[in-house]
Protein backbone atom coordinates (compact mmCIF):
# COMPACT_ATOMS: atom_id res chain seq x y z
CA UNK A 1 0.00 0.00 0.00
CA UNK A 2 1.98 2.96 -1.18
CA UNK A 3 0.06 6.05 -2.05
CA UNK A 4 0.95 9.54 -3.07
CA UNK A 5 -0.67 10.99 0.00
CA UNK A 6 1.45 8.85 2.25
CA UNK A 7 3.79 10.85 4.43
CA UNK A 8 7.57 10.24 4.40
CA UNK A 9 9.76 8.26 4.60
CA UNK A 10 9.87 7.99 0.83
CA UNK A 11 13.14 7.73 -1.02
CA UNK A 12 14.43 11.22 -1.90
CA UNK A 13 13.87 11.89 -5.58
CA UNK A 14 16.39 13.81 -7.63
CA UNK A 15 13.72 16.16 -8.90
CA UNK A 16 13.10 19.07 -6.56
CA UNK A 17 9.55 18.65 -5.42
CA UNK A 18 7.34 21.35 -4.02
CA UNK A 19 7.84 21.15 -0.30
CA UNK A 20 4.82 22.82 1.17
CA UNK A 21 2.06 20.29 0.63
CA UNK A 22 4.12 17.53 2.10
CA UNK A 23 5.02 19.43 5.22
CA UNK A 24 1.40 20.42 5.64
CA UNK A 25 0.44 16.78 5.03
CA UNK A 26 2.47 15.64 7.99
CA UNK A 27 -0.16 16.91 10.41
CA UNK A 28 -3.17 15.66 8.48
CA UNK A 29 -3.40 12.19 10.08
CA UNK A 30 -3.30 13.68 13.57
CA UNK A 31 -6.12 16.10 12.78
CA UNK A 32 -8.14 13.24 11.28
CA UNK A 33 -7.59 11.11 14.35
CA UNK A 34 -8.01 13.79 16.98
CA UNK A 35 -11.81 14.00 17.49
CA UNK A 36 -12.54 10.28 17.36
CA UNK A 37 -9.57 9.23 19.44
CA UNK A 38 -10.31 11.95 21.98
CA UNK A 39 -13.88 10.61 22.21
CA UNK A 40 -12.62 7.09 22.87
CA UNK A 41 -10.03 8.29 25.37
CA UNK A 42 -12.51 10.36 27.37
CA UNK A 43 -15.54 8.05 27.19
CA UNK A 44 -13.89 4.63 26.96
CA UNK A 45 -10.37 4.70 28.44
CA UNK A 46 -10.87 7.33 31.15
CA UNK A 47 -13.98 5.55 32.53
CA UNK A 48 -11.82 2.44 33.00
CA UNK A 49 -9.55 4.52 35.25
CA UNK A 50 -12.54 5.88 37.14
CA UNK A 51 -13.90 2.38 37.52
CA UNK A 52 -10.61 1.15 38.92
CA UNK A 53 -10.57 4.08 41.31
CA UNK A 54 -14.19 3.53 42.38
CA UNK A 55 -13.45 -0.10 43.14
CA UNK A 56 -10.94 0.85 45.86
CA UNK A 57 -13.08 3.55 47.43
CA UNK A 58 -15.01 3.31 50.67
CA UNK A 59 -17.81 5.44 52.00
CA UNK A 60 -21.54 5.73 51.58
CA UNK A 61 -23.96 7.41 49.23
CA UNK A 62 -24.79 10.11 51.78
CA UNK A 63 -21.26 10.98 52.88
CA UNK A 64 -19.59 10.43 49.53
CA UNK A 65 -16.81 8.03 48.56
CA UNK A 66 -13.06 8.39 49.06
CA UNK A 67 -10.16 6.43 47.62
CA UNK A 68 -8.83 4.41 50.56
CA UNK A 69 -7.10 1.67 48.55
CA UNK A 70 -9.53 -0.75 50.07
CA UNK A 71 -8.55 -3.83 48.04
CA UNK A 72 -10.57 -6.06 50.35
CA UNK A 73 -13.59 -5.15 48.19
CA UNK A 74 -12.16 -7.40 45.49
CA UNK A 75 -11.73 -10.30 47.90
CA UNK A 76 -15.22 -9.83 49.33
CA UNK A 77 -16.78 -9.55 45.88
CA UNK A 78 -15.03 -12.68 44.66
CA UNK A 79 -15.81 -14.76 47.72
CA UNK A 80 -19.45 -13.75 47.64
CA UNK A 81 -20.10 -13.89 43.90
CA UNK A 82 -17.79 -16.64 42.60
CA UNK A 83 -20.78 -18.86 41.75
CA UNK A 84 -22.12 -16.18 39.40
CA UNK A 85 -18.68 -15.77 37.84
CA UNK A 86 -18.36 -19.49 37.30
CA UNK A 87 -21.88 -19.65 35.87
CA UNK A 88 -21.11 -16.82 33.42
CA UNK A 89 -18.04 -18.60 32.08
CA UNK A 90 -19.88 -21.92 31.95
CA UNK A 91 -23.07 -20.64 30.26
CA UNK A 92 -21.14 -18.46 27.81
CA UNK A 93 -18.78 -21.36 27.05
CA UNK A 94 -21.59 -23.84 26.41
CA UNK A 95 -23.48 -21.27 24.32
CA UNK A 96 -20.34 -20.63 22.26
CA UNK A 97 -19.82 -24.34 21.57
CA UNK A 98 -23.50 -24.70 20.64
CA UNK A 99 -23.26 -21.67 18.35
CA UNK A 100 -20.27 -23.25 16.61
CA UNK A 101 -22.05 -26.61 16.21
CA UNK A 102 -25.27 -25.01 14.96
CA UNK A 103 -23.70 -22.17 13.00
CA UNK A 104 -21.08 -24.13 11.06
CA UNK A 105 -23.53 -26.16 8.93
CA UNK A 106 -25.49 -23.02 8.08
CA UNK A 107 -22.36 -21.02 7.20
CA UNK A 108 -21.19 -23.99 5.09
CA UNK A 109 -24.57 -24.18 3.41
CA UNK A 110 -24.50 -20.47 2.51
CA UNK A 111 -20.91 -20.58 1.28
CA UNK A 112 -20.96 -23.76 -0.83
CA UNK A 113 -24.42 -25.22 -1.28
CA UNK A 114 -26.92 -22.37 -1.49
CA UNK A 115 -26.35 -21.38 -5.13
CA UNK A 116 -28.73 -18.61 -6.12
CA UNK A 117 -30.38 -18.77 -2.68
CA UNK A 118 -27.19 -17.48 -1.08
CA UNK A 119 -28.25 -13.83 -0.75
CA UNK A 120 -31.74 -14.76 0.43
CA UNK A 121 -30.38 -16.95 3.22
CA UNK A 122 -27.84 -14.29 4.17
CA UNK A 123 -30.64 -11.74 4.48
CA UNK A 124 -32.62 -14.21 6.60
CA UNK A 125 -29.63 -14.64 8.94
CA UNK A 126 -29.29 -10.88 9.41
CA UNK A 127 -33.03 -10.11 9.35
CA UNK A 128 -33.79 -11.04 13.00
CA UNK A 129 -31.45 -8.20 14.01
CA UNK A 130 -34.05 -5.75 12.75
CA UNK A 131 -36.46 -6.69 15.51
CA UNK A 132 -35.30 -5.54 18.92
CA UNK A 133 -33.44 -8.43 20.59
CA UNK A 134 -35.42 -7.90 23.80
CA UNK A 135 -38.69 -8.60 21.96
CA UNK A 136 -37.18 -11.70 20.38
CA UNK A 137 -35.86 -12.90 23.73
CA UNK A 138 -39.33 -12.43 25.22
CA UNK A 139 -40.67 -14.62 22.40
CA UNK A 140 -38.68 -17.51 23.91
CA UNK A 141 -40.93 -17.21 26.95
CA UNK A 142 -43.81 -18.20 24.68
CA UNK A 143 -41.87 -20.91 22.85
CA UNK A 144 -40.64 -22.57 26.04
CA UNK A 145 -43.85 -21.95 28.01
CA UNK A 146 -44.93 -24.55 30.56
CA UNK A 147 -47.20 -27.11 28.92
CA UNK A 148 -46.46 -25.65 25.48
CA UNK A 149 -45.71 -27.79 22.41
CA UNK A 150 -41.91 -27.65 22.83
CA UNK A 151 -41.95 -28.65 26.48
CA UNK A 152 -44.63 -31.25 25.72
CA UNK A 153 -42.54 -32.82 22.96
CA UNK A 154 -39.39 -32.85 25.08
CA UNK A 155 -41.35 -34.44 27.89
CA UNK A 156 -42.85 -37.16 25.66
CA UNK A 157 -39.42 -37.96 24.27
CA UNK A 158 -38.13 -38.23 27.87
CA UNK A 159 -35.53 -35.56 27.12
CA UNK A 160 -36.66 -33.63 30.18
CA UNK A 161 -36.01 -36.67 32.38
CA UNK A 162 -32.38 -36.65 31.25
CA UNK A 163 -31.95 -32.88 31.52
CA UNK A 164 -33.58 -32.83 34.95
CA UNK A 165 -31.23 -35.58 36.06
CA UNK A 166 -28.35 -33.43 34.76
CA UNK A 167 -29.75 -30.53 36.75
CA UNK A 168 -30.26 -28.16 33.81
CA UNK A 169 -34.06 -28.29 33.89
CA UNK A 170 -36.49 -28.67 36.78
CA UNK A 171 -39.24 -31.28 36.45
CA UNK A 172 -41.68 -30.38 33.68
CA UNK A 173 -40.33 -26.86 33.30
CA UNK A 174 -37.80 -25.42 30.89
CA UNK A 175 -38.37 -21.73 31.62
CA UNK A 176 -36.45 -20.37 34.60
CA UNK A 177 -33.80 -23.08 34.23
CA UNK A 178 -30.18 -23.04 33.00
CA UNK A 179 -31.33 -24.73 29.77
CA UNK A 180 -33.58 -21.77 28.92
CA UNK A 181 -30.80 -19.26 29.61
CA UNK A 182 -28.25 -21.15 27.49
CA UNK A 183 -30.85 -21.55 24.75
CA UNK A 184 -31.47 -17.79 24.78
CA UNK A 185 -27.76 -16.96 24.80
CA UNK A 186 -27.12 -19.36 21.90
CA UNK A 187 -29.99 -17.86 19.94
CA UNK A 188 -28.97 -14.25 20.57
CA UNK A 189 -25.33 -14.60 19.54
CA UNK A 190 -25.66 -17.17 16.75
CA UNK A 191 -25.43 -14.60 13.90
CA UNK A 192 -22.13 -13.36 15.36
CA UNK A 193 -20.80 -16.88 14.85
CA UNK A 194 -22.34 -17.50 11.43
CA UNK A 195 -21.16 -14.32 9.70
CA UNK A 196 -17.40 -14.63 10.42
CA UNK A 197 -17.58 -18.36 9.63
CA UNK A 198 -19.26 -17.60 6.32
CA UNK A 199 -16.70 -14.91 5.47
CA UNK A 200 -13.75 -17.25 5.96
CA UNK A 201 -15.46 -20.24 4.27
CA UNK A 202 -16.39 -18.13 1.26
CA UNK A 203 -12.73 -17.23 0.70
CA UNK A 204 -11.71 -20.87 0.30
CA UNK A 205 -10.83 -21.77 -3.26
CA UNK A 206 -13.31 -24.38 -4.48
CA UNK A 207 -10.55 -26.13 -6.44
CA UNK A 208 -9.02 -27.22 -3.14
CA UNK A 209 -12.07 -29.46 -2.56
CA UNK A 210 -11.67 -30.93 -6.03
CA UNK A 211 -7.98 -31.48 -5.44
CA UNK A 212 -8.75 -33.29 -2.17
CA UNK A 213 -11.30 -35.44 -4.00
CA UNK A 214 -8.85 -36.17 -6.82
CA UNK A 215 -6.40 -37.37 -4.21
CA UNK A 216 -9.00 -39.90 -2.99
CA UNK A 217 -9.96 -38.02 0.19
CA UNK A 218 -13.45 -38.94 1.32
CA UNK A 219 -15.74 -35.89 1.75
CA UNK A 220 -15.36 -35.95 5.52
CA UNK A 221 -11.58 -36.32 5.33
CA UNK A 222 -11.46 -33.44 2.87
CA UNK A 223 -13.48 -31.36 5.30
CA UNK A 224 -11.30 -32.30 8.27
CA UNK A 225 -7.98 -31.80 6.50
CA UNK A 226 -8.75 -28.94 4.10
CA UNK A 227 -11.92 -26.96 4.75
CA UNK A 228 -11.94 -26.81 8.54
CA UNK A 229 -8.28 -25.75 8.97
CA UNK A 230 -8.79 -23.03 6.35
CA UNK A 231 -11.85 -21.74 8.18
CA UNK A 232 -9.96 -21.35 11.47
CA UNK A 233 -9.84 -17.51 11.31
CA UNK A 234 -13.64 -17.53 11.16
CA UNK A 235 -13.86 -20.04 14.01
CA UNK A 236 -11.57 -17.91 16.18
CA UNK A 237 -13.29 -14.59 15.58
CA UNK A 238 -16.73 -16.22 15.73
CA UNK A 239 -16.06 -17.80 19.11
CA UNK A 240 -14.70 -14.50 20.44
CA UNK A 241 -17.64 -12.50 19.11
CA UNK A 242 -19.97 -15.01 20.81
CA UNK A 243 -18.18 -15.67 24.08
CA UNK A 244 -17.31 -12.09 25.02
CA UNK A 245 -20.81 -10.58 24.85
CA UNK A 246 -22.39 -13.76 26.24
CA UNK A 247 -20.18 -13.73 29.34
CA UNK A 248 -21.28 -10.21 30.24
CA UNK A 249 -24.94 -10.61 29.30
CA UNK A 250 -27.65 -10.28 31.89
CA UNK A 251 -30.73 -9.98 29.69
CA UNK A 252 -31.20 -13.70 28.98
CA UNK A 253 -30.53 -14.73 32.58
CA UNK A 254 -33.04 -12.12 33.76
CA UNK A 255 -35.84 -12.77 31.26
CA UNK A 256 -35.52 -16.54 30.82
CA UNK A 257 -33.85 -17.59 34.08
CA UNK A 258 -34.45 -17.47 37.79
CA UNK A 259 -32.48 -16.41 40.86
CA UNK A 260 -30.53 -19.67 40.50
CA UNK A 261 -29.29 -18.75 37.04
CA UNK A 262 -27.95 -15.27 37.81
CA UNK A 263 -24.75 -14.43 35.96
CA UNK A 264 -22.10 -11.90 36.85
CA UNK A 265 -23.76 -9.31 34.60
CA UNK A 266 -26.92 -9.55 36.70
CA UNK A 267 -24.89 -8.93 39.87
CA UNK A 268 -23.12 -5.90 38.37
CA UNK A 269 -26.41 -4.48 37.13
CA UNK A 270 -28.19 -4.94 40.47
CA UNK A 271 -25.28 -3.61 42.51
CA UNK A 272 -24.95 -0.55 40.30
CA UNK A 273 -28.56 0.35 39.59
CA UNK A 274 -30.57 -0.99 42.53
CA UNK A 275 -28.37 -1.53 45.59
CA UNK A 276 -26.09 1.39 44.63
CA UNK A 277 -23.03 -0.32 46.08
CA UNK A 278 -20.65 1.28 43.60
CA UNK A 279 -17.29 -0.06 44.89
CA UNK A 280 -18.46 -3.70 44.80
CA UNK A 281 -20.05 -3.23 41.37
CA UNK A 282 -16.91 -1.56 40.00
CA UNK A 283 -14.70 -4.30 41.45
CA UNK A 284 -16.86 -7.03 39.87
CA UNK A 285 -16.83 -5.26 36.52
CA UNK A 286 -13.05 -4.84 36.75
CA UNK A 287 -12.57 -8.55 37.52
CA UNK A 288 -14.79 -9.49 34.57
CA UNK A 289 -12.80 -7.21 32.26
CA UNK A 290 -9.46 -8.62 33.45
CA UNK A 291 -10.70 -12.20 33.16
CA UNK A 292 -11.94 -11.62 29.60
CA UNK A 293 -8.71 -9.91 28.56
CA UNK A 294 -6.57 -12.76 29.94
CA UNK A 295 -8.77 -15.45 28.38
CA UNK A 296 -8.93 -13.71 24.99
CA UNK A 297 -5.16 -13.10 24.90
CA UNK A 298 -4.39 -16.73 25.76
CA UNK A 299 -6.95 -17.98 23.25
CA UNK A 300 -5.68 -15.80 20.40
CA UNK A 301 -2.07 -16.77 21.16
CA UNK A 302 -2.98 -20.46 21.27
CA UNK A 303 -4.93 -20.37 18.03
CA UNK A 304 -2.18 -18.40 16.36
CA UNK A 305 -4.32 -15.86 14.53
CA UNK A 306 -3.45 -12.37 15.61
CA UNK A 307 -4.72 -10.40 12.66
CA UNK A 308 -8.30 -10.08 13.82
CA UNK A 309 -8.46 -6.32 13.80
CA UNK B 1 -22.40 -47.83 -6.95
CA UNK B 2 -25.89 -46.37 -6.67
CA UNK B 3 -25.88 -47.25 -2.97
CA UNK B 4 -22.64 -45.34 -2.53
CA UNK B 5 -23.90 -42.28 -4.35
CA UNK B 6 -27.14 -42.48 -2.38
CA UNK B 7 -25.17 -42.54 0.88
CA UNK B 8 -23.05 -39.66 -0.28
CA UNK B 9 -26.05 -37.59 -1.25
CA UNK B 10 -27.57 -38.24 2.18
CA UNK B 11 -24.33 -37.16 3.79
CA UNK B 12 -24.20 -34.07 1.62
CA UNK B 13 -27.79 -33.20 2.32
CA UNK B 14 -27.13 -33.69 6.02
CA UNK B 15 -25.23 -30.39 5.95
CA UNK B 16 -28.14 -28.73 4.15
CA UNK B 17 -30.69 -30.16 6.58
CA UNK B 18 -28.64 -29.14 9.61
CA UNK B 19 -28.16 -25.66 8.16
CA UNK B 20 -31.86 -25.22 7.46
CA UNK B 21 -32.70 -26.38 11.01
CA UNK B 22 -30.37 -23.70 12.37
CA UNK B 23 -32.06 -21.16 10.13
CA UNK B 24 -35.42 -22.24 11.52
CA UNK B 25 -34.08 -21.82 15.07
CA UNK B 26 -32.97 -18.30 14.13
CA UNK B 27 -36.30 -17.34 12.60
CA UNK B 28 -38.69 -19.05 15.03
CA UNK B 29 -38.81 -16.13 17.52
CA UNK B 30 -39.59 -13.70 14.70
CA UNK B 31 -42.48 -15.90 13.60
CA UNK B 32 -43.75 -16.02 17.18
CA UNK B 33 -43.46 -12.22 17.49
CA UNK B 34 -45.46 -11.79 14.29
CA UNK B 35 -48.16 -14.30 15.20
CA UNK B 36 -48.57 -12.85 18.68
CA UNK B 37 -49.00 -9.34 17.27
CA UNK B 38 -52.50 -10.59 16.32
CA UNK B 39 -53.23 -11.91 19.79
CA UNK B 40 -55.86 -10.67 22.20
CA UNK B 41 -54.29 -11.63 25.54
CA UNK B 42 -56.35 -12.07 28.69
CA UNK B 43 -53.99 -10.71 31.31
CA UNK B 44 -51.21 -8.14 31.18
CA UNK B 45 -48.74 -10.50 29.51
CA UNK B 46 -48.79 -11.50 25.88
CA UNK B 47 -47.19 -14.95 26.27
CA UNK B 48 -50.20 -17.24 25.72
CA UNK B 49 -52.35 -17.45 22.61
CA UNK B 50 -55.98 -16.45 23.24
CA UNK B 51 -57.77 -15.33 20.10
CA UNK B 52 -57.19 -13.51 16.82
CA UNK B 53 -57.47 -9.74 16.85
CA UNK B 54 -56.18 -6.82 14.83
CA UNK B 55 -56.73 -4.29 17.63
CA UNK B 56 -53.03 -3.68 18.21
CA UNK B 57 -52.34 -3.15 14.51
CA UNK B 58 -55.06 -0.52 14.17
CA UNK B 59 -53.86 1.28 17.29
CA UNK B 60 -50.06 0.86 17.49
CA UNK B 61 -49.59 3.89 19.75
CA UNK B 62 -52.41 2.87 22.09
CA UNK B 63 -50.04 2.23 24.98
CA UNK B 64 -48.79 5.17 27.01
CA UNK B 65 -45.17 6.19 26.33
CA UNK B 66 -44.59 3.47 23.71
CA UNK B 67 -44.41 5.66 20.61
CA UNK B 68 -42.62 8.40 22.56
CA UNK B 69 -39.86 5.95 23.44
CA UNK B 70 -39.73 4.77 19.84
CA UNK B 71 -39.32 8.34 18.58
CA UNK B 72 -36.58 8.97 21.14
CA UNK B 73 -34.72 5.82 20.07
CA UNK B 74 -34.91 6.83 16.40
CA UNK B 75 -33.67 10.31 17.26
CA UNK B 76 -30.74 9.03 19.33
CA UNK B 77 -29.87 6.46 16.67
CA UNK B 78 -29.84 9.15 13.97
CA UNK B 79 -27.51 11.47 15.90
CA UNK B 80 -25.30 8.62 17.07
CA UNK B 81 -25.01 7.36 13.49
CA UNK B 82 -24.03 10.80 12.26
CA UNK B 83 -21.44 11.31 15.00
CA UNK B 84 -19.93 7.85 14.82
CA UNK B 85 -19.84 7.83 11.00
CA UNK B 86 -18.05 11.18 10.71
CA UNK B 87 -15.51 10.45 13.46
CA UNK B 88 -15.05 6.82 12.39
CA UNK B 89 -14.54 7.64 8.72
CA UNK B 90 -11.87 10.20 9.61
CA UNK B 91 -10.02 7.64 11.74
CA UNK B 92 -10.31 4.98 9.04
CA UNK B 93 -8.77 7.30 6.42
CA UNK B 94 -5.96 8.27 8.76
CA UNK B 95 -5.22 4.60 9.49
CA UNK B 96 -5.14 3.46 5.88
CA UNK B 97 -3.63 6.47 4.15
CA UNK B 98 -0.99 7.77 6.51
CA UNK B 99 1.89 6.54 8.53
CA UNK B 100 2.19 8.11 11.93
CA UNK B 101 3.49 7.44 15.38
CA UNK B 102 1.39 5.53 17.91
CA UNK B 103 -0.35 3.62 15.15
CA UNK B 104 -0.40 0.41 17.20
CA UNK B 105 -1.86 2.24 20.18
CA UNK B 106 -4.60 3.75 18.00
CA UNK B 107 -5.41 0.33 16.56
CA UNK B 108 -5.76 -1.22 19.99
CA UNK B 109 -7.87 1.68 21.24
CA UNK B 110 -10.24 1.04 18.31
CA UNK B 111 -10.25 -2.73 18.89
CA UNK B 112 -10.79 -2.64 22.66
CA UNK B 113 -14.46 -1.51 22.74
CA UNK B 114 -15.36 -4.40 20.44
CA UNK B 115 -13.54 -6.91 22.64
CA UNK B 116 -15.15 -5.76 25.87
CA UNK B 117 -18.40 -7.06 27.35
CA UNK B 118 -20.98 -4.30 27.09
CA UNK B 119 -21.69 -4.40 30.80
CA UNK B 120 -18.08 -3.43 31.58
CA UNK B 121 -18.21 -0.39 29.27
CA UNK B 122 -21.62 0.52 30.64
CA UNK B 123 -20.55 0.28 34.27
CA UNK B 124 -17.28 2.16 33.82
CA UNK B 125 -18.93 4.97 31.86
CA UNK B 126 -21.48 5.29 34.64
CA UNK B 127 -18.67 5.67 37.22
CA UNK B 128 -17.27 8.51 35.09
CA UNK B 129 -20.64 10.29 34.94
CA UNK B 130 -21.25 9.72 38.66
CA UNK B 131 -17.84 11.10 39.59
CA UNK B 132 -18.30 14.10 37.31
CA UNK B 133 -21.81 14.71 38.59
CA UNK B 134 -23.17 14.61 35.01
CA UNK B 135 -26.98 14.37 34.95
CA UNK B 136 -28.03 11.17 33.16
CA UNK B 137 -30.36 11.40 30.18
CA UNK B 138 -30.41 12.09 26.45
CA UNK B 139 -26.85 13.41 26.25
CA UNK B 140 -25.22 10.65 28.27
CA UNK B 141 -27.00 8.05 26.11
CA UNK B 142 -25.83 9.80 22.94
CA UNK B 143 -22.23 10.04 24.20
CA UNK B 144 -22.25 6.33 25.05
CA UNK B 145 -23.76 5.30 21.72
CA UNK B 146 -21.25 7.28 19.65
CA UNK B 147 -18.47 5.70 21.75
CA UNK B 148 -19.40 2.07 21.10
CA UNK B 149 -20.51 2.56 17.47
CA UNK B 150 -17.26 4.30 16.51
CA UNK B 151 -15.10 1.17 16.33
CA UNK B 152 -17.57 -0.66 14.11
CA UNK B 153 -17.66 2.24 11.64
CA UNK B 154 -13.85 2.37 11.57
CA UNK B 155 -13.68 -1.36 10.79
CA UNK B 156 -16.27 -1.14 8.00
CA UNK B 157 -14.78 1.94 6.31
CA UNK B 158 -11.19 0.69 6.71
CA UNK B 159 -12.00 -2.53 4.86
CA UNK B 160 -13.34 -0.56 1.90
CA UNK B 161 -10.62 2.10 1.74
CA UNK B 162 -7.91 -0.58 1.95
CA UNK B 163 -9.24 -2.28 -1.17
CA UNK B 164 -9.25 1.00 -3.14
CA UNK B 165 -6.88 1.39 -6.05
CA UNK B 166 -4.62 4.35 -5.15
CA UNK B 167 -3.90 4.91 -8.84
CA UNK B 168 -7.40 6.34 -9.29
CA UNK B 169 -6.51 9.23 -7.05
CA UNK B 170 -3.13 9.63 -8.70
CA UNK B 171 -4.93 9.83 -12.05
CA UNK B 172 -7.24 12.54 -10.70
CA UNK B 173 -4.27 14.53 -9.52
CA UNK B 174 -2.51 14.06 -12.84
CA UNK B 175 -5.60 15.60 -14.40
CA UNK B 176 -5.04 18.70 -12.27
CA UNK B 177 -7.63 17.99 -9.58
CA UNK B 178 -6.69 19.62 -6.29
CA UNK B 179 -6.55 17.52 -3.10
CA UNK B 180 -10.02 18.68 -2.06
CA UNK B 181 -11.53 18.04 -5.49
CA UNK B 182 -9.87 14.63 -5.65
CA UNK B 183 -11.34 13.73 -2.29
CA UNK B 184 -14.88 14.87 -3.12
CA UNK B 185 -15.01 13.60 -6.71
CA UNK B 186 -12.97 10.39 -6.50
CA UNK B 187 -12.15 9.18 -3.00
CA UNK B 188 -15.50 9.74 -1.31
CA UNK B 189 -17.67 8.09 -4.01
CA UNK B 190 -15.45 5.00 -3.99
CA UNK B 191 -15.45 4.81 -0.18
CA UNK B 192 -19.22 5.43 -0.03
CA UNK B 193 -20.35 1.77 0.21
CA UNK B 194 -18.02 1.23 3.19
CA UNK B 195 -19.25 4.41 4.87
CA UNK B 196 -22.87 3.42 4.20
CA UNK B 197 -22.28 -0.04 5.67
CA UNK B 198 -20.67 1.49 8.74
CA UNK B 199 -23.53 3.97 9.15
CA UNK B 200 -26.17 1.23 8.84
CA UNK B 201 -24.37 -0.89 11.41
CA UNK B 202 -24.10 2.09 13.77
CA UNK B 203 -27.81 2.84 13.39
CA UNK B 204 -28.80 -0.75 14.08
CA UNK B 205 -26.46 -1.04 17.08
CA UNK B 206 -27.60 2.24 18.59
CA UNK B 207 -31.30 1.66 18.00
CA UNK B 208 -31.25 -1.80 19.58
CA UNK B 209 -28.80 -1.09 22.38
CA UNK B 210 -30.03 -2.03 25.79
CA UNK B 211 -27.21 -2.75 28.26
CA UNK B 212 -25.21 0.47 27.88
CA UNK B 213 -28.40 2.53 27.76
CA UNK B 214 -29.78 0.74 30.83
CA UNK B 215 -26.79 2.00 32.86
CA UNK B 216 -26.52 5.52 31.49
CA UNK B 217 -30.10 6.59 30.75
CA UNK B 218 -31.18 7.73 34.20
CA UNK B 219 -34.97 7.96 33.95
CA UNK B 220 -35.01 8.47 30.17
CA UNK B 221 -36.88 5.66 28.40
CA UNK B 222 -35.71 4.48 24.99
CA UNK B 223 -37.61 1.77 23.09
CA UNK B 224 -35.46 -1.13 24.39
CA UNK B 225 -35.81 0.32 27.90
CA UNK B 226 -39.58 0.37 27.41
CA UNK B 227 -39.59 -3.29 26.37
CA UNK B 228 -37.42 -4.20 29.36
CA UNK B 229 -39.78 -2.39 31.70
CA UNK B 230 -42.78 -4.05 30.11
CA UNK B 231 -41.28 -7.48 30.80
CA UNK B 232 -41.81 -6.63 34.46
CA UNK B 233 -45.08 -4.68 34.27
CA UNK B 234 -46.88 -6.43 31.44
CA UNK B 235 -46.18 -6.76 27.73
CA UNK B 236 -48.63 -4.89 25.47
CA UNK B 237 -49.37 -6.47 22.07
CA UNK B 238 -48.23 -3.21 20.47
CA UNK B 239 -44.61 -4.18 21.20
CA UNK B 240 -45.04 -7.14 18.85
CA UNK B 241 -46.67 -4.90 16.26
CA UNK B 242 -43.68 -2.57 16.27
CA UNK B 243 -41.23 -5.47 16.24
CA UNK B 244 -43.00 -7.01 13.24
CA UNK B 245 -43.27 -3.69 11.41
CA UNK B 246 -39.56 -3.00 11.91
CA UNK B 247 -38.74 -6.45 10.57
CA UNK B 248 -40.92 -6.00 7.48
CA UNK B 249 -39.62 -2.50 6.70
CA UNK B 250 -36.00 -3.64 7.02
CA UNK B 251 -36.48 -6.75 4.88
CA UNK B 252 -38.27 -4.69 2.21
CA UNK B 253 -35.44 -2.13 2.23
CA UNK B 254 -32.86 -4.88 1.81
CA UNK B 255 -34.81 -6.52 -1.01
CA UNK B 256 -35.30 -3.16 -2.75
CA UNK B 257 -31.58 -2.47 -2.39
CA UNK B 258 -30.78 -5.84 -3.94
CA UNK B 259 -33.15 -5.19 -6.87
CA UNK B 260 -31.69 -1.75 -7.52
CA UNK B 261 -28.19 -3.22 -7.32
CA UNK B 262 -29.09 -5.96 -9.82
CA UNK B 263 -30.71 -3.50 -12.24
CA UNK B 264 -27.79 -1.07 -12.18
CA UNK B 265 -25.43 -4.00 -12.75
CA UNK B 266 -27.48 -5.07 -15.75
CA UNK B 267 -27.32 -1.56 -17.17
CA UNK B 268 -23.58 -1.33 -16.76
Amino acid sequence: MTTVTEAPPLAPTPVEEPRRPRRRGRHVPYWLLLPGILWLLVFFALPMVYQASTSVQTGSLEEGYKVTWHFATYWDALSEYWPQFLRSVLYAGVATVLCLLLGYPLAYLIAFRAGRWRNVILVLVIAPFFTSFLIRTLAWKTILADGGPVVGALSTLHVLDVTSWLGITAGERVLATPLAVVCGLTYNFLPFMILPLYTSLERIDGRLHEAAGDLYAKPFTAFRKVTFPLSMPGVVSGTLLTFIPASGDYVNADLLGSTDTRMVGNVIQTQFLRILDYPTAAALSFILMAAILVMVTLYIRKSGTEDLV
Amino acid sequence: MSLGSFGRSIRRNLVVIAGLLTLAYLLLPNIVVTVFSFNDPKGRFNYEWQKFSTDAWTDPCGVADLCGSLALSLQIAAWATLGATVLGTMIAFALVRYRFRARGAVNSLIFMPMAMPEVVMAASLLTLFLNMGTPLGFWTILIAHIMFCLSFVVTAVKARVMSMDPRLEQAAQDLYAGPFQTFIRVTLPIAAPGIAAGALLAFALSFDDFIITNFNAGSTVTFPMFVWGSAQRGTPVQINVIGTAMFLVAVLCVLAGMMVGRRSRQKA
